[in-house]
């Protein structure tokens, strides 16, 4: 299987744990995985506003280099781009006048953009097209007696439209994880917001959201959190220095991407792993379990 | 706290201008509470979700322009899929950001951030808040 990859801005520098490790798995996988050409941000957020065609400019430009790689369908591994691409794309299907608008809109692109990109998270081409029970097959390193939480946070998910899961209770990710060989927890946080961008000049109100979450997962018994965003990896893991400064009973917990785990289960090197990029290190928990 | 409520208020361009920008019926909510009931934000806000929609219907432009809630919510999306009228709360909160922003007054003040704010934050977070908090 062959598939076009949007990658987006973090995936490149702070979350290049998160692509490693995907591209490891993917390769492990028997995936073909081709990278967009002259990709561009996706702006990170959908534009809520009837009004505000402008802002989908940039998803739709992204969408418009899978159709040049004679391609109609590209994957993401970032919620936030997924979320973006996915409802941009959702928005110029359903409402031709924006569709033509935004074609007017571009300059110097050769193709005029329809509407027929299929964008995919990660999980559901994990989970539709590859299977969870093939995945299963490859596991050369199950990921046994390790616990964990799945944190979906808010883009995966909602709104209904682009999700591919439950609202309230999404599965995908403890589906996953068993195939991995891992038992994971229930805990009620786990489609509950992180704070997101509140990070930049609020980062008091993240930590505060970062106690509840993680807290909550420790203590149904979560040893790690699985995460698929990177703005939810670097709240709930890099603002656990302001948690504890503010809650000092606090317990530090690692938060990993869900592909770090999957790698490390289909056999991927410590390179593609790149557990170094963590401010709380997840080695010790992953070597008290034998795992590397 | 003291609020005047007048019906040439209600007829102020406010009201129109929040339902288009953000294409919701304001009087489509008639107050269950649910949108508060499960928002992760309401502790940080001072007035409630479920209060912004009857503030806006009233168009109590003044005290909603001058909140805090409207720069807490986080467009999580939450109140939006609980919503058993099927408004989209989020919209209504990011129409009256936007009435502010399209008057250049930005929220985020990207130039005062400090290096030690700015230590480590991944282009994610940078990007979008920059994307809802300023023009």
């Amino acid at each position: 299987m062959k598939i076009s990859y949007y990658p987006g801005c973090t995936l490149k520098n702070n979350a290049k744990n998160f692509e490693d490790s995907t591209l490891c798995s993917l390769n492990h996988l028997g995936v073909d995985v081709e990278e967009l050409p002259r990709w561009n941000c996706c702006g990170t957020v959908f534009s809520l506003a009837t009004d505000d065609l402008i802002h989908h400019v940039a998803p739709i430009r992204n969408l418009i280099r899978v159709k040049e790689s004679n391609s109609n369908q590209v994957m993401t591994l970032c919620a936030m781009c997924y979320n973006t691409l996915k409802r941009a794309n959702n928005r110029v299907k359903n409402d031709p006048e924006s569709l033509e608008k935004i074609n007017n809109f571009m300059d110097r692109e050769k193709v005029d953009y329809t509407g027929d990109v299929k964008i995919y998270h990660l999980l559901e081409l994990l989970r539709d097209e590859i299977k969870f029970e093939n995945i299963a097959k490859k596991v050369t390193k199950p990921l046994k007696n390790l616990k964990i939480a799945n944190y979906y946070g808010c883009l995966l998910v909602r709104p209904k439209e682009i999700g591919f899961d439950d609202l309230e209770n999404p599965v995908v990710l403890e589906n996953l994880m068993a195939a991995l060989g891992a038992e994971s927890i229930d805990f009620p946080y786990k489609t509950e917001c992180c704070g997101a961008y509140q990070t930049v000049d609020k980062p008091e109100i993240v930590a505060d959201r970062a106690y509840y979450i993680l807290t909550s997962a420790q203590e149904q018994g979560a040893e790690v959190v699985a995460v698929s965003c990177p703005l939810c990896a670097f709240n709930l893991d890099h603002r656990q220095k302001d948690t504890l400064r503010k809650y000092p009973e606090f317990k530090n917990i690692p938060v990993l991407y869900f592909t770090q785990l999957m790698a490390l289960a289909l056999g991927c090197s410590k390179e593609d792993l790149r557990l170094d990029l963590h401010y709380i290190d997840p080695k010790p928990i992953l070597k008290e379990k034998g795992l590397i | 706290m003291r609020i005047n409520i007048s019906r040439t208020k209600i007829k102020d361009d406010f009201v129109a201008k929040v339902e288009e920008i953000s294409g919701q019926n304001l009087l489509a909510c008639y107050q269950c509470g649910k949108c508060s009931a499960g928002c992760p934000a309401v502790s940080e806000m001072d007035i409630l979700p479920n209060q912004i929609i009857r503030y806006a219907q009233l168009s109590l432009k003044d005290e909603l322009l001058k909140s805090k809630s409207i720069w807490i919510c986080a467009s999580c999306l939450t109140c939006n899929s609980r919503c058993p009228k099927g408004i989209n709360i989020a919209e209504v909160i990011e129409a009256i950001r936007l009435i502010l922003l399209r008057k250049r007054q930005d929220h985020l003040r990207v130039e005062k951030l400090t290096d030690e704010q700015k230590e480590n934050l991944p282009p994610i977070a940078l990007i979008s808040s920059m994307r809802k908090f300023t023009s």
